[in-house]
This record gives C-alpha cells, sequence and structure tokens, in this order.
C-alpha cells in the first residue's frame, strides 16, 4: 500500500516500522562502519522514515519539530500525546 | 542535545487495567535493572569512552532506553487509568497509591525508590562495558520473570519487544568491548586504562580510528 493511501493507524505503524528499521542498523553500523551493505540499507529506511514523518504531519500533526509547519493552530502540544493509547 | 519524537517504539494499547501488574512492571521504570538506569548508565559512561565507535553505541543505545523508559510508563499509566482508591487497595497498590495516587514515579517493585547507586560509570573501559553487558543480561531476565506473571496479551507483546532489544544491545556492547581490547596490548589488557592513562594502547595516539 502506498503511504498515500494509509489511514493514520496504517501510517504511524509503518514509522513505526520504518523508524525501528533506521535505529536496528543505526547501532549495529556504529561497531560495522565499514559495512556497505548495511549503509544501503539505512540509506532506505531512512528516506522511507522522512517521506511518511513529511505525509504523517502534513495529514495528522508533527510527530517531531522539524515536521512542524504551523499555521493558524499550534497542533504539537493538542494532539494526542503517546501514552494516551487508542493512536495505534 | 535531544529531540522528542511524538510517538512510542513500540505501541502499547491497554484497555484492561490492572494494578496488581503495574506494580511489577513499574520496576522496569525505577529498578534496579530498569530503563532508567538503562539510559543514565550509558549516557553518562560516554564522556570519558576513549573509542569514538564505543561512545556511539553508548549514546544510540542510552537515548534508546529513554524510549523504553516512555515505553514502560506507557503501560504503568494505561494498567491504573480510571482505577478508583477501593481498586487500587484490592490489588495491593494502595502504598504507592498513598504518596503518588496514579502518577509515575521511579521505584522498584518492592517499593525501594531509583537512585544512582543502580548503575555505574566507572571510568574504565573494559569495567564499564562488562557492567553494561551485565545490565542488558539483567534486564533480560526481569522481562523474563515478567512475562511469567503477565498473561494479558496486550501487556506481554510491548514486554517481549523490549526483552529482544536487551539481547541485540549485549551483542552491541560485546562488539564494543573487543573494539576497546583491539586497542590495548593483548598480552596484559589491564596494564594501563585507556580512560585515564595518556598514551594507553598497542597504537598510541590512534585509538579513535
Amino acid at each position: 500500500m502506498m503511504i498515500s493511501q494509509m489511514n493514520q493507524a496504517q501510517l504511524l505503524h509503518w514509522i513505526d516500522m520504518v523508524s525501528f528499521a533506521v535505529v536496528e542498523i543505526t547501532e549495529y553500523l556504529d561497531t560495522h562502519p565499514c559495512d556497505e551493505e548495511a549503509m544501503k540499507y539505512f540509506n532506505h529506511y531512512a528516506d522511507l522514515r522522512r517521506t511518511a514523518m513529511r505525509a504523517y504531519a502534513e495529514k495528522y500533526g508533527p510527530l517531531t519539530i522539524d515536521t512542524a509547519n504551523p499555521d493558524n493552530y499550534w497542533q504539537w502540544a493538542s494532539s494526542p500525546w503517546p501514552w494516551e493509547g487508542g493512536n495505534c | 542535545m535531544w529531540n522528542y519524537e511524538k510517538r512510542l517504539q513500540y505501541p502499547v494499547n491497554i484497555t484492561r487495567p490492572n494494578a496488581k501488574i503495574a506494580q511489577i512492571i513499574m520496576s522496569q521504570y525505577g529498578g534496579p535493572d530498569g530503563e532508567m538506569g538503562a539510559s543514565m548508565r550509558y549516557l553518562s559512561q560516554r564522556y570519558s569512552m576513549p573509542n569514538r565507535k564505543v561512545a556511539g553505541v553508548l549514546t544510540d543505545i542510552g537515548t534508546e532506553e529513554l524510549a523504553h523508559l516512555e515505553m514502560v510508563a506507557t503501560i504503568v499509566r494505561q494498567l491504573t487509568k480510571g482505577l478508583s482508591a477501593e481498586e487500587l487497595e484490592a490489588a495491593g497498590f494502595a502504598p504507592y497509591y498513598v504518596d503518588h495516587t496514579a502518577g509515575i514515579w521511579p521505584q522498584a517493585a518492592g517499593g525501594i525508590p531509583f537512585n544512582a547507586c543502580e548503575f555505574q560509570s566507572k571510568g574504565d573501559a573494559i569495567t564499564d562495558l562488562f557492567e553494561d553487558m551485565a545490565a542488558e543480561q539483567k534486564a533480560r531476565t526481569t522481562y523474563d520473570n515478567i512475562l511469567r506473571l503477565v498473561k494479558d496479551p496486550e501487556v506481554s507483546d510491548p514486554i517481549r519487544f523490549l526483552r529482544q532489544r536487551e539481547i541485540v544491545h549485549f551483542q552491541r556492547f560485546g562488539e564494543g568491548l573487543r573494539l576497546i581490547q583491539d586497542d590495548l596490548d593483548s598480552k596484559n589488557f589491564y596494564m594501563c586504562n585507556p580512560e585515564f592513562d595518556p598514551g594507553c594502547g598497542k597504537q598510541s595516539g590512534k585509538s579513535n580510528r
């Protein structure tokens, strides 16, 4: 499924998955800085993550300050916090 | 510095409150092998770590532990949210409730408050990395113990994710230890302390490669 077709829960789940891949390969690369396959993997998932984070911010509000683009209302602190549940 | 991401590392959606289980899981927030100690341990140790790659592992794993701390707090919050004082008391939660109501505060399952003596930052690379590997195993055992007590799949699913991360981090710290040892004299790793003694290592001055 293209991310443009995903609902909020699906898009957040996708962000969780690609972000996990980035965290995992980051820690691996810290101790394997010459592994070119791993760097390809990093670049692939980091790009998917950037795209998904931007798409999420546009439709549902920012998950990071870097993707916040406020217009007439400051969503950052008024959309649900992650511990509230029911977002996924 | 740090940036916040407004999501959990792995989803937590608990629909059946259970203060008895909250009391147990709370230990991974502020207990002896919990995520608060884990993040503070790694983030504190990195400043004097002589090998930059190992400082990177400490930074990135220490950061991930902060995300785990948030997941554990979320589990405790969702397990206690909406319960009455009577329901909390019936679950054995009254001693916590009287001091913290349903707020999140770092303590062990048995009520012992979090304190910095639950981790070390020894200023010796080999010592610290062995501590880090042991810490990951201790946290893994704690999650195994929690999984024996928790039957609700909404709770055990994120706990299994956290348990798995302990195993991966043990592997990364083991690699870090090897990187440190590679920089030292293989005939005696303990000739000097690479975090303290100037010029310590088999190739003096190149330990940051």
